[in-house]
């Protein structure tokens, strides 16, 4: 036991500074708030370092519960890094309405534990817990501006189609495990290896796959994401959409893979069905959009519906390719909602249409052309960073003997690309619309910078070890 | 021996003139590409003198390797003998000078840069042709000449009318290079090689051999020869692909002096004459260059007569001795045609210099119904015009003397007749006749430019000179403000100055019409010898061409009436001209009224452009719109781009629709697509 509670030694240090800040919050009140978010960005950067060192072939613990291998472990470090900058951003942001709490850290820690778990989980209850914990926290931060009708409606959302979403996996798990009797993946993988597979298992698999692709927002999970991105307040999306997501992805994925690997030819219709509609429907449903946030919902579900491309092949570089894309997707994604923090008006209320971003290279020549970078690099044109994941999930697409795939994959890219693209026309050739208020932030810049450098073709040195990382990382799930 | 410095010169001009362009500036541009021009120069001259001197021998620099790819071994190396270096000097020579040229005739240009790294370009292009080893390089240069061409054609691209003939070049030697092409692939096909003194070692090894093709069987050299010429063809403005040349006027004086008279449209009669061992196993291909030529020589001969514009004149006049040398190859006297191309060089080039200066003497009016009378004001000019008349019409006395034109013309035509074919004998007597037209319009040239009473009032470029920027020249009668000058201009013209001064051309435009005179004069006479005689000509060729000397015997046998034609054809030509232009001017008028008809089909050029029009550009026009109309756009942009677009935007606004936002509705969707999959699952 002793040793199990040493391999969830994150986990632990993310739970301690949780309560630890709460008590914070209770005594202190809200002028700890920045204090506390600092805190916590210290918390995030010891549980990331000692990610590595609770890193083992045999990382099991409590028997078979909870998995620190080095699927978890890249996982981990990912979603850490992407909470605690989405976390930063938060700061300043709810600062000039005042609402900033002390909460907030707090509960994005909370989300992470339950991402964490999320990443080691080895056994359908553990996959559950996890998937909860990060669930409930989310659910509060989408109504955190609870005197905004708008945020607060996302809230509601958000969390009974969550609760809907979490229903249909819970009926999922109860199926597999009534008619493979275990929890555990491995004891569903080695029931499907030698029964074959059942009935009740196939419901299970779907009724599961159906849950999980709620939380990656896959098509037709997908209705809840963009009324919820556009609600919730900025900072919250920007979280939403990079390390939730990421848990999501590596969960999904070991599902698929640990406890499923057997069953690949059932699940894999499915996935390739989710990963198709998800790139379509990304694709044109965001082509007429006038909110920046609800097309980055959709640009969001594009990009989800290529990683499950990447998924779909079900081979250890289809598992890395998926890991990669999550990567360079999250700093991409992150980088865009860190300008969009950036967009308020003179007065200082933020906007959120397209349209104020006309002729931003006028009047804020850096901001655009960071952003022209991202939306260049999400849409895929190489020499930037974005060009390289879409190129590893089609090359283990065809790979694993689906060719056609990712020619349909590629092809879909080309609706995606249409308004990436017209972002950078409206803020080049257009007309500029009044300029946005000019305020010193050295955090934004910074992150948007690193960013812009990341998928910059400098982050081609990033490509090597990061390639080594991903296929080792993937190694671990077969 | 400095080869690489002579060809390689122009291209290093060229490029830091064309990619320095405005951030060096004007007079660097343009001082160093004829700075470059002139060392190139003046390095040929050596070279040619050599061989002249027989002190240098045939030889092969290879510069690089190009291709290598299994049979097919091509490099570039550059081949140095008598036929290069006479093409050496008569590309570098014409070339700096018309460089030097420039400087007077483009000084008020705002964009002399380009026009100097064209020009240099051009250069090393042609230099490239002529020094080729193999077909490939051969005709890399045959294709960078003709870029350079239609650059040049269309320097003032502003000129809509310089962009269609830009356009119109490029694609009629489009033709002529798809036949070269052609040539080349056979050629590599039936010999293995595309190098130039193996496949001349093995022609006539393959005399009497056929290829089969669509089931018949043709003789291999005339197949491959008569592909070649019609490359050849295209590049010299033969008859049937001339139509491109009278149009490229349209670019700049200088390039129709340096490319569309000396140089490039000559390409073909070198190739012709490189190629000589080649076409001498294939008679019946010899007989179409012998036609064609001489077809060409009279066509183009005809049409000149009637022409207004000063330039179109003397473009087809080039075409018309172009038809000149084809026949001369065609009947064997490649030596006599490469006189020919070396003379015709330096007079026409002059004529055409001289051209330019009248031109720049008259603010741009080409029009010689608006000269009249220039001999006073510019006489340089009306000097170096005169002798280059005096050397295209062939004066001069049996074995004394005589200019240019009377030794390479003579030759030409003395040698059809030696030939003894049939198709010589018609070549001769219509080489006769185009001498006497020749003769001709060269005179009514000279006449309406330079003599009789100044018709410059009514010219709308004199008037808005004088009435635009030129304050300083008042009009000192009234010329009428007549806007319609070109619309109307037969009764438009009337005589007077219109107030107009013209002035001699500055000292770059004169010096190299002062050089070219001085070959135009002399350059028949000098080096006749080398050129034709027969057994120093076999010295000089050394091989380089298929040099006849039972030809060029036979041509000093010819009866004497032979010899005596040109001569008198070309007195009777000055007669003629000289009685319709300076005795009696009414004589053209009553010509017209009388034989309307062939006035009109001859100033139409024989309704070429007009037939053409109906048989290849409409239909590809017809062509291109059912592919554009009916391909492009109903079925391929609306099945593709257009349709892919229109599919997803009508899915953006069903998408949009569903996302209602109301909640039932979200999770009515999950729903339906968890059933989905379970069935999907389940029915499988």
């Amino acid at each position: 036991m002793g040793y199990s509670l040493v391999l969830t030694l994150p986990e632990i240090i993310l739970s301690a500074s949780a309560i630890a800040l709460l008590m914070v919050a209770a005594f202190a009140g809200d002028k700890a708030a920045r204090l506390s978010t600092w805190l916590a960005v210290l918390a995030f950067i010891g549980a990331a370092l000692v990610v590595p060192g609770v890193t083992g072939p045999g990382g099991i613990a409590f028997n078979g519960l909870f998995v620190a291998d080095s699927f978890a472990a890249f996982a981990k470090i990912l979603i850490y890094v992407a909470a605690a900058i989405a976390m930063l951003s938060a700061m300043s942001w709810f600062a000039r309405d005042g609402v900033y709490r002390t909460e907030y850290p707090v509960l994005i820690l909370l989300s992470s534990v339950g991402m964490g778990m999320m990443a080691s989980a080895g056994d359908l209850i553990t996959l559950y817990v996890g998937l909860e914990l990060q669930s409930l926290a989310a659910y509060v931060l989408a109504s955190f501006q609870r005197k905004d009708s708008r945020s607060a409606e996302a809230g509601l959302k958000y969390f009974v189609l969550g609760a809907l979403a979490s229903g249909i996996l819970l009926y999922g798990v109860s199926l597999l495990y009534g008619f493979s009797g275990s929890t555990s993946f491995e004891g569903i993988a080695a029931a499907i290896a030698t029964d074959g597979i059942s009935t009740g298992e196939l419901f299970g698999i779907v009724f599961v796959l159906a849950g999980l692709a709620f939380k990656v927002s896959a098509v037709p999970f997908h209705m809840w994401t963009p009324d919820v991105y556009e609600g919730a307040p900025t900072p919250v999306t920007a979280f939403f959409a990079s390390a939730p997501k990421v848990a999501a992805m590596a969960l999904l994925t070991r599902v698929t893979i640990e406890a499923l690997g057997a069953a690949t030819f059932e699940w894999r219709q499915i996935v390739i069905f989710m990963a198709l509609a998800s790139t379509i429907l990304g694709g044109v449903a965001a082509i007429g959009q006038q909110n920046i946030k609800r097309l980055l919902a959709y640009s969001s579900i594009n990009n989800v519906g290529f990683a499950l491309i990447g998924l779909a092949a079900g081979t250890p570089e289809g598992v890395a390719s998926v890991l990669f894309y999550m990567t360079v997707y999250v700093v991409m994604t992150l980088g865009t909602f860190f300008v969009v923090l950036r967009m308020r008006d003179e007065a200082g209320q933020p906007v959120e249409t397209i349209v104020s971003l006309s002729g931003l290279s006028r009047t804020r020549p850096a901001l655009a052309a960071a952003m022209a970078m991202f939306m260049f690099s999400i849409a895929g044109i190489p020499p930037l960073m974005g060009f390289w994941p879409k190129f590893y999930v089609f090359e283990a697409a065809v790979a694993a003997n689906l060719t056609w795939l990712a020619a349909v994959g590629i092809a879909t890219s080309v609706i995606g690309a249409f308004y990436y693209l017209r972002i950078i026309k409206v803020m080049y050739f257009d007309d500029p619309a009044p300029a946005f208020e000019a305020r010193r932030d050295l955090v934004s810049s910074a992150v948007i910078l690193a960013a812009a450098l990341f998928v910059s073709p400098l982050g081609w040195f990033a490509l090597e070890p990061l390639g080594t990382a991903s296929l080792n990382a993937a190694g671990a799930l077969f | 021996m400095n080869i690489q410095l002579i060809v390689f010169l122009p291209l290093l001009a060229a490029a830091i003139a064309g990619l320095g362009n405005r951030a060096i500036g004007n007079t660097a541009a343009k001082a160093i590409t004829t700075g470059a021009l002139f060392v190139s120069c003046a390095l040929s001259w050596p070279v040619f003198l050599g061989f002249l001197s027989g002190g240098l021998q045939e030889q092969v620099v290879t510069v690089l390797p190009w291709l290598r790819s299994g049979d097919l071994v091509v490099d570039w190396s550059l081949r140095v003998d008598t036929l290069t270096a006479v093409m050496l000097i008569v590309v570098t020579t014409v070339s700096s000078l018309v460089h030097l040229y420039s400087w007077g005739y483009m000084a008020e240009d705002d964009s002399q840069p380009r026009f100097f790294a064209y020009l240099s370009l051009f250069t090393f292009a042609m230099l490239m042709l002529v020094t080729a080893d193999n077909l490939i390089q051969m005709f890399f240069g045959w294709e960078g000449v003709g870029l350079a061409s239609y650059l040049l054609i269309g320097f003032w691209y502003q000129k809509p009318s310089a962009n269609a003939a830009a356009i119109k070049a490029f694609v009629v030697n489009r033709v002529g290079d798809f036949g070269f092409s052609l040539g080349i692939f056979g050629t590599f096909l039936i010999f293995g090689t595309v190098s130039i003194p193996e496949i001349l070692a093995a022609a006539p090894g393959m005399t009497g051999s056929t290829i089969g093709f669509l089931g018949t069987r043709f003789d291999t050299m005339t197949v491959l020869c008569l592909l070649l010429f019609v490359g050849a063809m295209g590049k010299s403005a033969q008859l049937g692909l001339h139509t491109w040349l009278p149009d490229a006027m349209e670019g700049p004086t200088p390039v129709s002096a340096l490319i569309h008279a000396a140089t490039m449209v000559t390409a073909g009669v070198f190739m012709v004459c490189r190629l000589s061992p080649m076409f001498e196993t294939s008679d019946t291909a010899l007989t179409v260059v012998t036609f064609v030529g001489a077809a060409t020589a009279l066509f183009a001969a005809t049409v000149g007569t009637v022409q207004n514009d000063i330039k179109r004149v003397i473009a087809y006049s080039t075409c018309s001795q172009l038809g000149y040398m084809f026949f001369a190859a065609g009947v064997g006297a490649y030596g006599a045609a490469m006189f020919h191309l070396f003379t015709h060089a330096f007079f026409k080039a002059l004529l055409f210099l001289g051209a330019g200066s009248v031109i720049h003497a008259m603010h741009h009016e080409q029009d010689m119904r608006f000269y009249g009378g220039l001999r006073k004001s510019i006489p340089l000019t009306y000097w170096a015009m005169m002798a280059g008349t005096l050397a295209i019409t062939g004066v001069g006395v049996i074995g004394v003397f005589g200019f240019a034109g009377f030794y390479s013309k003579d030759a030409i035509i003395e040698g059809a007749f030696a030939a003894g074919t049939t198709a010589g004998g018609i070549a001769f007597f219509v080489g006769v006749f185009a001498a006497l037209l020749t003769s001709f319009y060269s005179w009514r040239l000279v006449f309406l430019t330079f003599f009789g009473k100044p018709r410059w009032a009514a010219s709308e470029h004199i008037q808005h000179a004088l009435h635009g920027d030129h304050h300083d020249h008042p009009s000192d009668e009234d010329a009428g403000h007549d806007p319609h000058g070109h619309e109307a201009p037969a009764h438009a013209i009337k005589e007077g100055t219109g107030g107009h001064h013209p002035h001699e051309s500055p000292w770059p435009m004169l010096v190299p019409l002062i050089v070219l005179t001085i070959g135009a004069i002399f350059a028949g006479f000098v080096f006749h010898g080398p050129f034709l005689e027969p057994g120093e000509g076999t010295a000089f060729w050394a091989g380089s061409i298929a040099f006849d000397e039972h030809l060029m015997h036979a041509i000093h046998e010819v009866p004497l009436w032979v010899k005596l034609s040109p001569a008198a054809v070309m007195i009777l030509g000055f007669l003629i001209a000289f009685a319709a232009y300076i005795r009696d001017t009414s004589i053209p008028d009553r010509f017209v009224g009388q034989f309307g008809v062939l006035y009109k089909f001859l100033l139409n050029k024989w309704y070429f452009d007009e037939l053409y029009n109906l048989l290849f550009v409409r239909p590809a026009f017809w062509f291109g719109r059912l592919f554009w109309k009916k391909g492009d756009e109903a079925t391929i942009d609306r099945f593709g781009p257009n349709g892919v677009a229109a599919v997803a935007v009508a899915g953006n606004r069903l998408f949009t629709r569903l996302q209602s936002g109301y909640l039932y509705s979200y999770a009515f969707v999950m729903l339906i697509g968890l059933a989905a999959a379970t069935t999907w699952v389940m029915a499988r």
